[in-house]
């Protein structure tokens, strides 16, 4: 029995959240369509840690979907790399949907709740899809399936404030042009290589160097994979959806959609594209490079200035998701690592203040913008304290995760002279320094309305884990160090 | 037997301790009061056995907790940090007399909080002084700052407040975007956190970066107040007196050269300096700082501000024995430490009690108020004489180390800096005790000064006549920090 669950641990873990999310709708019941998303999510968190157990051991897990053998069928890929992004999106929805048994009804039609359960539970099937398969083709599919079930639960922000429906449709635009260009470039490399197969394909490639396709095709993939995973300048989907979805999908959405497209990027450029180590090394260098850069700037300066603080922390996002593509963009092993470092640490900052903010925008019942949040720090002792230690954790500063993650991404950058990229993290970090300061300081030392608020276990479990989690992790680091250090050695180990 | 990793135990946590326990007994007012000193004769007690530990050469490390590979937190014992450590630990037991004395005279609100948080800042003093790496220091250099933000803003009125946010705004800004990277650089450049006593970075760091890296701690280092830096220390003196006697005179500011100090001789090594010349630029700035608060503190008219920038002004001796570079000026710098704090806690200490005893601010208004308690004023002399490097006080010590090493590295315009700030100190220090004493009062003077308050002050000017006497021991201790090997 376990050694059957054992050999399909790949598609059990995308199979999960897909099977329940089609039982969820079936079940009117506010309380019951709760305990069943919870218990599938946790299911699938535990799977996923299974999965790494066995990682450990077999360091690659190949599942052919339906017996039928690659390249010809579909196969899952399960090995040190892919781990990462599974536990990410494992771990985060099951503490993401704790979190929503209270918030969930506030701002959704009580009758609507069961059905975007089910959307929310295929948002998260989608995101595993994505991760573990190993086919070009359908991983278009779950990119499709992931992004139509985010853009429905952003819509259904619309209860609480019309935006959501222009926030929607917005990504679903944009969305859509970035996946139909991925799969326009799937097509062109389908068309010189006769294969979907992600290994084939590496493969085949190498025997094609300068082939004009295959690199109007890569160009394809790579910018539809941007689009998703927000990479600057083509990000702006990305704030107005996470300002105006519903609380808890902002905070699903936040900590988890991003982290699987910045990770098929990651696949592209160092698994799939490998052999053609000059078209990757003009790329990581004259587009993803200053691209990110700029991210960095641009999304730090952005959230200096905004006000509504949703939309703040959505363009840290943006500049977050700069240092991720920074770290791959130069190319060497210990920077790869150095970003997939931050992408499961800044999965846990980014989902701790959210977790934060919309907790308290659930308890002043506004949109939580600057000035609302006067005085509060003292009403809400337990989230504002949660809220600094993950603020402190996105700002590196010792004893949280996100200095662990800075420390390798300067070590990385300065390590292959690049001493001017590191000046630039440090500049771009110390003003992020400035907007959360600026929103500590409204909570801690303005005084507000007095308004008495008492604060809910049920919310606030969750953000407690996830601040223990930017603690414990920023006070042993060995277990995500090591572990993307060998996800990194498994990428570009024999590149580089 | 006591393990001696276990006094560092000891050391550090008992004023943790008594942060700790403070809220719980607020109500037994007498017990709550009681808990510093007792915190502080405990905590002595440890770091006078870590001083006789550290006289024997033992190395004795404390790891707490590995991070990742060469990052971790852990505490060892350090000559300068076993100086800093009884330096901090011990003046705490009368600082802490002496705030009940204050408080009580003053008749200040939320003694509580107060309390809490100055032997909270005690403890983050101390774990920067046995701080075994970079990183802890860093660490630890944060919760001190944090610390004593709410002791500066304890008034709560609209100066304080301001004061406060200076106070943050520079020395974490400075830390975190100066200090923190540079601790990065050093761990990249070595692999390591770890602090050796001849320095971890020759021969792995380019040369040429030398100074730059130097640039990024100095000023990174807001505590030491170095100019243009040094503007959060006088605007701090919001403070009740208490505060800028302990932690404005020794804690703090002694935490900023003491990481200063171990900047300059265990990250770079005198060594490395002197062969690449690093810290010569450190030279000039730190003697530039030494005259022009000297000059400043001459025309301030209030007491607290006119020892804040005396304050700023010997800090910068301390810089500047460091990047002199040379074991002897070395030594007096470590001395200085020492030297320093008895002397200004003393000044301190009557500053505060003048205030208590009359409301007295100014310097102005001082004339004729020797003859109401001429002991105060006594204190006060004593703690000049001992600043302004007079025998039979302390402060002559450290004086003549650092002038010897300022010959001894060359730079003759160096003594000629220190000779001339001798004479600046001289002038606006015994302008104090001479109004009180010489000058005659038109109005009526009258200054009661509670017992609490002039014991302490009393026994800390002692101290540094004392200290003349019995240097010896610290000063093997302080030429152990360069020639141990």
């Amino acid at each position: 029995m376990i050694d059957i669950l054992i050999k399909n641990l790949p598609i059990i873990v995308v199979l999960c959240p897909l099977m329940t999310s089609l039982l969820v709708v079936l079940i009117p019941n506010i309380f019951f369509s709760w305990i069943l998303t919870t218990l599938s999510t946790f299911l699938t968190f535990l799977f996923s840690i299974l999965l790494y157990q066995e990682i450990q051991i077999h360091s690659h897990i190949s599942y052919a979907l339906g017996k039928w053998m690659p390249p010809i069928g579909i196969e899952y890929i399960i090995d040190k790399v892919a781990i990462i992004p599974v536990i990410i999106i494992s771990g985060i929805s099951f503490i993401a949907t704790i979190f929503a048994y209270e918030i969930m009804p506030e701002e959704i039609e009580k009758k609507s709740i069961s059905k975007v359960y089910s959307l929310w539970l295929l948002a998260i099937a989608g995101l595993l899809g994505l991760v573990t398969t190993g086919d070009a083709f359908n991983l278009f599919v779950f990119l499709e399936i992931s992004s139509l079930a985010s853009v429905a639960l952003v819509a259904m922000g619309a209860h609480k404030d019309k935006q959501a429906l222009v926030a929607a449709y917005n990504y679903l635009i944009i969305g859509a042009v970035g996946a139909t260009l991925y799969v326009i470039g799937v097509g062109l490399l389908y068309g010189i290589t006769g294969t979907l197969n992600m290994e084939d394909l590496t493969n085949r490639i190498s025997d094609l160097n300068n082939n004009r396709a295959l690199i109007a095709g890569f160009g394809f993939m790579i910018i539809g994979i941007m689009v998703k995973a927000a990479v600057f300048p083509l990000h702006i989907w990305l704030p107005r959806a996470y300002a105006y979805a519903p609380s808890a999908v902002s905070v699903l959405l936040a900590a988890t959609a991003t982290k699987a497209s910045l990770y098929i990027l990651a696949r592209i450029l160092f698994s799939i594209f490998k052999n053609s180590e000059n078209l990757i090394n003009n790329t990581l260098l004259f587009v993803i490079l200053p691209l990110s850069l700029l991210a960095m700037f641009a999304g730090t300066i952005m959230a200096i200035y905004e006000k509504d603080i949703k939309r703040l922390l959505a363009h840290s996002s943006v500049a977050q998701i700069g240092y991720i593509t920074l770290a791959f963009a130069i190319g060497t092993k210990a920077s790869v690592a150095a970003g997939f470092i931050h992408m499961f640490n800044h999965a846990i900052i980014k989902g701790g203040l959210f977790i934060a903010i919309t907790s308290i925008g659930f308890y002043i019942k506004k949109r939580v913008t600057i000035n609302n949040l006067s005085g509060l720090g003292k009403e809400m002792p337990i989230t504002f304290f949660c809220f600094v230690i993950c603020s402190l954790s996105l700002a590196g500063l010792p004893l949280t995760a996100g200095f662990i993650s800075k420390l390798y991404l300067i070590k990385a950058s300065i390590s292959s002279d690049d001493i001017w990229i590191a000046i630039l993290i440090l500049i771009s970090s110390a003003l992020s320094v400035v907007y959360l300061w600026k929103i500590i300081e409204v909570m801690w030392m303005r005084d507000g309305r007095k308004i008495v608020i008492k604060e809910n276990p049920t919310i606030y479990i969750s953000l407690i884990i996830i601040t223990f989690l930017n603690i414990y992790f920023g006070l042993d680091a060995s277990l995500v160090v090591n572990g993307s250090f060998e996800a990194a050695d498994k990428l570009i180990g024999d590149l580089k | 037997m006591i393990a001696i990793e276990n006094f560092i135990l000891i050391t550090i946590l008992s004023p943790l301790i008594v942060c700790v326990l403070t809220p719980f007994i607020s109500k037994n007012t007498i017990l709550r009061d009681c808990l510093g000193p007792i915190g502080g004769v405990i905590s002595s007690w440890g770091a006078f056995n870590i001083i006789s530990s550290a006289l024997n050469n033992q190395n004795t490390t404390l790891e707490i907790v590995k991070i990742t590979e060469g990052v971790s937190i852990g505490f060892e014992i350090t000559p300068l940090g076993a100086i800093f450590g009884l330096v901090a630990s011990f003046l705490w037991i009368f600082a802490a007399i002496y705030s009940v004395g204050d408080m009580r005279g003053n008749k200040e609100k939320n003694q509580t909080r107060f309390y809490s948080f100055y032997a909270m800042a005690v403890h983050a003093a101390l774990c920067i002084a046995y701080a075994g790496d970079l990183l802890t220091l860093f660490i630890f250099y944060e919760v001190l700052t944090f610390s004593t933000y709410p002791l500066v803003a304890h008034k709560q009125n609209e100066k304080a407040q301001k004061a406060g946010r200076l106070y943050l705004s520079i020395l974490v800004g400075s830390s975190v975007i100066l200090l923190l990277p540079g601790i990065i650089w050093v761990w990249v450049a070595t692999g390591s956190l770890d602090i050796s006593p001849n320095g971890v970075l020759d021969g792995k760091i380019d040369e040429a970066y030398a100074p730059l890296l130097l640039v990024m701690f100095v000023f990174g280092i807001g505590k030491a107040a170095l100019i243009p830096i040094h503007t959060w220390l006088p605007a701090a003196m919001v403070a009740p007196t208490p505060v800028s006697a302990l932690l404005h005179a020794v804690a703090v500011v002694k935490a900023g050269v003491f990481t200063m100090l171990i900047v300059l001789t265990n990250v770079f090594g005198i060594d490395f300096l002197a062969k690449t010349g690093a810290s010569e630029w450190l030279i000039w700035l730190a003697s530039f700082t030494l005259l022009a608060t000297s000059i400043i503190a001459i025309y301030k008219d209030d007491i607290k501000a006119r020892l804040a920038y005396s304050t700023i002004s010997q800090l910068s001796y301390i810089t500047l024995g460091g990047a002199l570079a040379t074991s002897i000026a070395t030594q007096g710098a470590a001395l200085h430490i020492i030297t320093h704090a008895t002397g200004k806690i003393t000044l301190f200490f009557v500053a505060g009690a003048l205030y208590v005893g009359s409301k007295i601010t100014k310097i102005s208004e001082l004339n004729g108020y020797g003859k109401c308690d001429p002991l105060i004023f006594l204190a006060f002399f004593i703690g000049s004489l001992s600043i302004i490097g007079v025998p039979p006080m302390a402060g002559s010590w450290s004086k003549f180390f650092l002038m010897l090493g300022a010959a001894e590295s060359g730079y003759v315009v160096v003594i000629g800096v220190f000779c001339i700030s001798t004479m600046l100190n001289a002038f606006y220090l015994l302008e104090i005790p001479a109004r009180a004493f010489f000058l005659k009062n038109e109005r009526e003077v009258n200054l009661k000064i509670p017992k609490l308050i002039l014991i302490p002050t009393l026994i800390t000017s002692f101290i540094t006549i004392l200290l003349f006497f019995f240097i010896e021991p610290f000063q093997n201790l302080t030429s152990m920090i360069v020639s141990k090997i």
